[in-house]
């Protein structure tokens, strides 16, 4: 992982305008990619980690972009026309969808999808391009076969595979990953996940964004792992600090929660955290975590700041010093 | 195995399913095949596979939702194939319940949560006369605010609420064995633990036993007395958790606890890791292990190490 920043976003915001008013999804996020990291996403549903996918890769209402920029290899991608900004998706910023939301056409073998979808970016699959498919598909252990086959005929593991190797076939600076290891076997999802780490160790891809609800896959992949809660960004840092030494108090409570291989009820009871998170609609200033907090004072009425507790781990909450940085994990 | 001490509430006998498809060129998938184990009172026995391993459609043969193939259920001593009439059915249902995976389609939507408490009464406990104070004993005891939900459609309630309304529910019918079929997989890390501890909670207490079906391995371990895996409608390893867990003997299991993505143990970057690779290693395994069946390694630990 180097130091230069190949994604910029601050401070930005994206709603889901609807009739009653505002649903604000992804309200003031502030965070950098650096070339050729693995940076995790976490979060529960409702955080805002899909929203801030779609509003990067493909903003459809009632989801709007209210404010703050993504500046990515230089440009604001949010201010950029949309016929600019579909000469960079697939070719250096491109999105790995889940297999099991439809990403393959049901009806085209899997070959015909590939060349349709190149064909759609201006790129001619001849033999040569399909040779360069056939290899990639090869490094995943996918017979060229496969090629020929419908996606009702592949296993889940098997789609999920020949998605991310088509998402990344033009060598992408960035991907995006959203849940795509959710929908799958246990085994799957390991090898799913360390592909990933493959095609960023071999250059094919520059750098990710693994979005999940998962903390322990990102635990084996992510180079740095950022927190969502309801919109906002609670923490991020590098993998180890932030699992076994989180500073948030909804970090803290989310991985004392998570199971682990070897803790059983009889020795060890794991407590969730009581209360759900807010409505979204509408929301007015403060932590949004406060409703749930345990050190929640006057203080947390107010929008917690964006604060460094060292140059790469960074946290939203007006307490954190008081809280200490005594290991959890 | 599997805790000798006490009877078996449920015993289920060479269990084998076979679903058939297409009317000229039957088509036959073996979904269950020859499975046999027993569940103990007071006891959560997992039931672990990938998808399309089998393991729902045993949940359902035990709620007589399916019909087994061949093999035999016995609860508390009785073939549950013997099980005809309504009233016989409803008696069984007392006792027998299930909950899945998906909190939000277990509910009709247009039914307020009182009326699914009506129905609960008015079906199978219509001798009950004070509904209300057991409604509230049994929602306070899943940690929910009786005042609160009563009058809630479904939709205005969290996932994490209306398991643990199923939850209420089935204790209401004083429920001996609850089939939990992917309970906690849709609500999110900080709601299910409350749920799963309940669960636990209530196991014990009431002597229920619970059939926690399951692909997750480290919540597996965290709840469960005794752990079964399943492979392609076989149940491949069982026993007491704790060995099954550290002491893996079938290459399936194995290769599953080779890939849980588990907090505090990363994965080896330098190993070639292939799911499909594993089909030969059972292979392999089963023909150097050749006529020698399901066996018991130890007290509460047995193995399938080869099929004939």
């Amino acid at each position: 992982m180097s130091s230069e920043v190949i994604l910029d976003i601050r401070e930005l915001r994206a709603y889901y305008r609807i009739l009653k008013g505002d649903v604000k999804a992804l309200d003031g996020v502030t965070f950098q990619v650096r070339r050729g990291e693995i940076l995790g996403i976490a979060g529960e549903s409702g955080c805002g980690k899909s929203t801030l996918a779609h509003t990067l890769m493909l903003r459809k209402p009632p989801l709007t972009h209210i404010s703050g920029e993504a500046i990515f290899l230089g440009k604001d991608i949010m201010q950029m026309p949309n016929s600019e900004f579909r000469k960079m998706r697939f070719r250096d910023i491109s999105i790995i969808p889940q297999y099991a939301l439809d990403a393959l056409s049901p009806t085209k073998r899997i070959g015909t999808f590939i060349r349709d979808i190149v064909n759609e970016h201006d790129i001619t699959a001849d033999e040569e391009f399909m040779d360069k498919v056939k290899e990639r598909f090869a490094m995943v252990n996918l017979d060229s076969s496969v090629l020929h086959r419908f996606p009702i005929e592949l296993s889940g593991g098997m789609k999920q595979r020949a998605i991310m190797i088509i998402s990344t076939l033009m060598n992408p600076a960035l991907v995006l990953a959203d849940e795509i290891t959710s929908a799958l076997d246990v085994s799957s999802q390991r090898f799913a996940a360390s592909m990933l780490m493959e095609l960023r160790d071999k250059g094919i891809i520059g750098s990710a964004i693994f979005i999940t609800h998962d903390l322990s896959i990102l635990y084996q992949i992510a180079d740095r792992i950022m927190i969502m809660y309801a919109g906002h960004l609670v923490e991020i840092g590098p993998v180890d600090e932030i699992i076994h030494n989180p500073r948030h108090p909804y970090t803290q409570a989310l991985i004392a929660s998570l199971p682990k291989v070897g803790v059983q009820i009889k020795h060890e009871r794991l407590e969730g955290i009581k209360g759900t998170p807010p409505e979204l609609l509408d929301i007015g200033p403060g932590c949004r975590f406060r409703f749930r907090c345990p050190y929640r004072t006057n203080k947390c009425e107010k929008t917690p700041e964006i604060e460094d507790i060292n140059p790469l781990h960074s946290i939203a909450c007006w307490h954190f010093e008081e809280l200490g940085g005594e290991s959890v994990g | 195995m599997l805790g000798e001490k006490t009877k078996p509430t449920l015993e289920v006998q060479n269990l084998t399913k076979i679903f058939s498809s297409g009317v000229f060129i039957r088509d036959k998938v073996t979904a269950v095949n020859d499975v046999s184990f027993n569940m103990y009172p007071g006891t959560v026995l997992s039931l672990i596979g990938e998808s399309g391993s089998g393991k729902t459609t045993i949940g359902r043969m035990i709620l007589k939702l399916l019909k087994p193939t061949s093999g035999h259920i016995y609860y508390l001593g009785k073939d549950t194939s013997l099980i005809k009439t309504k009233a016989e059915l409803r008696e069984y249902y007392r006792h027998v319940q299930g909950i899945f995976q998906d909190p939000f389609s277990s509910f009709n939507p247009l039914f307020r949560v009182d009326r699914v408490f009506d129905m609960i009464f008015d079906v199978f406990l219509p001798e009950v006369k004070n509904r209300e104070e057991r409604i509230n004993e049994v929602l306070h005891s899943v940690n929910l605010n009786p005042e609160r939900i009563m009058h809630q459609f479904p939709h205005q309630l969290s996932g994490g609420q209306l398991q643990r309304l199923l939850i209420a529910r089935a204790l209401l019918l004083d429920v001996k064995i609850l089939v939990a079929d992917e309970l906690i997989s849709m609500l999110d890390a900080s709601t299910r633990m409350g749920v799963l501890n309940l669960l636990v909670d209530l196991c014990k207490e009431k002597g229920m036993s619970v059939l926690f079906i399951t692909h997750d391995l480290a919540l597996g371990y965290y709840i469960s007395d005794y752990t079964m895996i399943m492979h392609r409608g076989r149940l491949v390893e069982k026993g007491a958790t704790e060995k099954v867990y550290k002491n893996p003997v079938h290459p399936y299991t194995q290769m599953l606890f080779n890939s849980v993505p588990d907090i505090g143990h990363r994965w080896d970057k330098n190993e070639k890791f292939v799911p499909e690779k594993v089909n030969d290693d059972i292979q392999r395994f089963y023909q150097d292990n050749r006529g020698q069946g399901f066996q018991y390694l130890e007290p509460d630990h047995g193995v399938l190490l080869s099929v004939e």
